[in-house]
C-alpha cells in the first residue's frame, strides 16, 4: 500500500486539476488547473522509474550488478516540465492580453465567440 | 542527402524558423526568399522520402546510432530516438509539404510588415517542423514532444492578432484544450512505459497484450487525440481557432488537425492493431457522424465567412473518421470493403487539405480586399474579383462532393464502404454534404453576387498563384483519381493495415 502512495497522490493531483477546469471560471485558475494536471503526470513519470534500493543511474560509478533507478523517466520528466513552462507562459500571456481588452478574467464575461 | 532527408525535413524548418528574425535584420526581401526556400526545401524532402518509401518500403532513420539504419542497441532493444516512415507517414508528410508550398507564398503579401510578419513566419516554420515530426516519428515520447511543439506554435498563430479582442480569447481556449490533450497523451505514454518499459512504437506494438492497463492507456490516447482533431462534441475550439488566425496561417492549422488524426490512426492501427476489437471502430464511426452533422448544422447560422468555412473544415474531419472507422469495424469480417473505406478516408485527407486550403485562401483574399468577413457587409465582389469567386465556387462544390471534383472521388469511396456496413451511415453522410452545399451556396451568394462593388487593390500574384495551384490540384485529383489512388493513397491505406508487420519488422527485424 505504502509503495503505491506516489501513484495515489498523482491521481489526486490530476483529479483536482480536472475539477478545477470544470468548476472554476477565472482564467488564471484554469491555468493553475492545467498546471496541477501537469504536475500529477510528471510525478507519475518519476514514480514509475523508481527502483527500491536503486542507485543513481551513472554507469561508471555503479558497482557491478547493483540495481539502478531508471534514467529514462527522469529525462522524460525534465522535457515535460520544460514544455509545461512554455505552455503555462503562453496561456498566462493570453490571459494578460484578454484582461487588457476586457478588464475581467471571468470566463463567462470574457466570451465573445460562441455558436 | 538522400539518407538524411527525413531528419532534414524536421531540422531545417526548426532551425530556419529561429533564424528567420536574424535574416530579417539583414534584409526583408532576403527573409521572404529565405522563408520560401525553407518551405520549398521541406516539400522537396518529404517528396523525396515519399518516393523512397513508396518504392522500397518502410524507411527508418536512427539518431545516435553508428549508422542511421542501426535500429537496435545491444540486447535487441530499440533504445534510440528514431524516425519510422511508412506509406501513411509519407502520405501525411506529402500533404504537409504541399500545403506549406501553398500557404507560405500566400502569407508573403497577406500579413503586413507592421503586424509582425517576421515572427509569424518563425511560428509557421516551427509549426511545419512539428507537423513533419509528428508524421515521421517512430517513438511515442517524441510524438508527445512534437504534439506540444505544434500546439504552442499553432496557438501563437491563433492569438497572433493580439490587438483584436477575439483572437486572444480563441487562443486561450485552444491552448487550454491542446495542453489538456497533450497531457492525456503523456499520461497514456506513462502507463505503457510503466507496463513495458519502452517508448518505441514498434516495440510496444509487439509487446502489447491488451491488458486492462492497456485499455486505460487507449482511452487516454483516444480522448487526447480526439480533442486535438476537433471531433464533436470536443470541436468547439476549432471554429474559433480557424476563424481568428490570419487566413494564410489557417492552412497550417488544418494540416495540424490532420496530422493529429494521422496520430490517431497510428495509435489505433499500428500500436493497438493486434488487440483491437470492433467497438473502438464503432466509436470512431459514431464520433465521425456526429462531427459531420453537428458542424454542418452549426455552419448554417454563421455570419462570419471565416467561421463558416471553419465549420465546413470541421465537418470534413467527420468524413475521414467515418471512412477509417468503417475500415476499423469491418477489418476482420469484410476486408475488401474495409480497404475501400480506408482508402476513402485517407484520400479525403489529401482532398480536404486542398479544398479547405483553397477556401481559406479565398477568405483571406476577400478579407484583404474588403477588410471584413461579415456576410452582412460583404457582397458584389464577383465583379471585381471574378477569379476568387470562381475558386470559391470550385472549392465549395468540391467540399460538398460534387462530381467531377476531388471531394467526390474520395467521398464516393467512403459512401461505398460505409454502405456495406449500414445504409444509414451513408444517408447521414450524404445529407450532411447536401446541407454543406446549401450553406456554401448562401455564402457564395452573400459575398460574390449582388450589385457591383469597387475593388481597390489588385490581387497580387503571390495570392493568385497558390490559389491556381490548389484549384488545379482539385480538378486534376477529381478527373484522374485512379492514378493518385494507385500511386499514393493505396500504399498509405495498406500501410495502416496489412503494412503493420512491415512497420514492426523494419524496426525490430524478423
Amino acid at each position: 500500500m505504502i509503495g503505491n502512495l506516489p501513484f495515489v497522490v498523482c491521481m489526486i493531483l490530476v483529479a483536482l486539476g480536472l475539477w478545477t477546469l470544470v468548476a472554476k471560471r477565472n482564467l488564471i485558475k484554469l491555468v493553475i488547473g492545467v498546471g496541477l494536471i501537469q504536475n500529477g503526470v510528471n510525478l507519475f513519470l518519476v514514480a514509475l522509474g523508481y527502483v527500491r534500493g536503486g542507485i543513481p543511474p551513472i554507469y561508471t560509478l555503479a558497482p557491478a550488478g547493483a540495481p539502478m533507478v531508471l534514467p529514462t523517466p527522469q529525462a522524460l520528466t525534465l522535457t515535460s516540465i520544460v514544455i509545461g513552462v512554455a505552455t503555462t507562459a503562453l496561456m498566462l500571456a493570453f490571459a494578460v492580453v484578454i484582461y487588457r481588452h476586457k478588464g475581467t478574467l471571468d470566463a463567462r464575461k470574457v466570451r465573445e465567440l460562441r455558436g | 542527402m538522400g539518407t538524411h532527408a527525413p531528419i532534414l525535413a524536421i531540422a531545417v524548418p526548426l532551425l530556419g524558423g529561429f533564424a528567420t528574425p536574424l535574416v530579417a535584420r539583414i534584409s526583408r526581401v532576403l527573409r521572404d526568399f529565405w522563408v520560401f526556400a525553407i518551405a520549398l526545401f521541406v516539400a522537396v524532402c518529404v517528396g523525396f522520402v515519399a518516393a523512397q518509401v513508396f518504392a522500397h518500403g518502410v524507411t527508418v532513420y536512427v539518431l545516435g546510432g553508428r549508422t542511421p539504419q542501426e535500429t537496435l542497441a545491444p540486447g535487441a532493444f530499440p533504445i534510440r530516438i528514431m524516425l519510422t516512415v511508412d506509406g501513411m507517414s509519407a502520405f501525411m508528410g506529402l500533404i504537409a509539404g504541399l500545403l506549406a508550398l501553398v500557404a507560405f507564398p500566400f502569407a508573403l503579401r497577406f500579413i503586413p510588415e507592421e503586424e509582425g510578419k517576421t515572427l509569424s513566419f518563425t511560428l509557421s516554420l516551427l509549426l511545419l517542423a512539428g507537423i513533419v515530426g509528428l508524421a515521421y516519428t517512430g517513438d511515442l515520447f517524441n510524438f508527445f514532444v512534437f504534439l506540444e511543439v505544434t500546439s504552442i506554435a499553432a496557438c501563437g498563430l491563433i492569438g497572433f492578432r493580439t490587438w483584436t479582442s477575439r483572437a486572444p480569447e480563441a487562443a486561450f481556449k485552444t491552448m487550454l484544450l491542446y495542453a489538456l490533450s497533450g497531457l492525456f497523451f503523456l499520461m497514456a505514454v506513462a502507463f505503457l512505459y510503466g507496463e513495458y518499459g519502452a517508448l518505441n512504437l514498434a516495440f510496444l506494438s509487439r509487446q502489447l497484450r491488451g491488458s486492462a492497463l492497456d485499455r486505460v492507456a487507449l482511452a487516454l490516447f483516444l480522448s487526447g487525440l480526439l480533442l486535438k482533431v476537433a471531433a464533436a462534441p470536443l470541436h468547439f475550439w476549432a471554429p474559433d481557432a480557424y476563424g481568428e488566425a490570419p487566413a494564410a496561417k489557417t492552412l497550417l492549422l488544418v494540416v495540424n488537425t490532420q496530422v493529429s488524426l494521422y496520430g490517431l490512426w497510428r495509435i489505433l492501427f499500428t500500436l493497438y492493431g493486434g488487440v483491437l476489437d470492433a467497438g473502438v471502430g464503432w466509436l470512431v464511426v459514431a464520433m465521425g457522424l456526429l462531427t459531420m452533422v453537428v458542424a454542418a448544422v452549426m455552419a448554417v447560422g454563421q455570419q462570419d465567412l471565416g467561421r463558416l468555412v471553419a465549420y465546413g473544415a470541421v465537418s470534413q474531419i467527420g468524413y475521414m473518421m467515418l471512412g477509417v472507422g468503417v475500415g476499423l469495424v469491418t477489418l476482420a469480417g469484410r476486408p475488401d470493403y474495409a480497404l475501400v473505406a480506408l482508402k476513402g478516408g485517407v484520400f479525403h485527407m489529401l482532398n480536404d487539405a486542398l479544398t479547405v486550403g483553397l477556401l481559406f485562401l479565398c477568405v483571406g483574399a476577400v478579407e484583404w480586399v474588403r477588410g471584413t468577413r461579415d456576410l452582412g457587409e460583404l457582397g458584389g465582389l464577383g465583379h471585381g474579383l471574378p477569379e476568387v469567386a470562381l475558386f470559391f465556387l470550385l472549392a465549395s462544390l468540391a467540399l460538398a462532393g460534387i462530381p467531377p471534383l476531388n471531394g467526390f472521388a474520395s467521398k464516393i469511396l467512403i459512401y461505398h464502404g460505409s454502405f456495406q456496413l449500414s445504409p444509414i451511415l451513408t444517408a447521414v453522410a450524404v445529407l450532411a454534404s447536401i446541407l454543406l452545399l446549401a450553406v456554401f451556396a448562401r455564402a457564395f451568394q452573400g459575398v460574390f453576387l449582388g450589385p457591383r462593388v469597387e475593388v481597390k487593390p489588385e490581387l497580387p500574384w503571390s495570392f493568385l498563384i497558390p490559389m491556381i495551384v490548389s484549384a488545379v490540384g482539385i480538378v486534376v485529383l477529381g478527373l484522374v483519381p485512379g492514378f493518385f489512388l494507385e500511386q499514393v493513397v493505396t500504399p498509405a491505406a495498406e500501410a495502416l493495415w496489412r503494412g503493420r508487420h512491415l512497420y514492426l519488422a523494419a524496426v525490430l527485424g524478423g
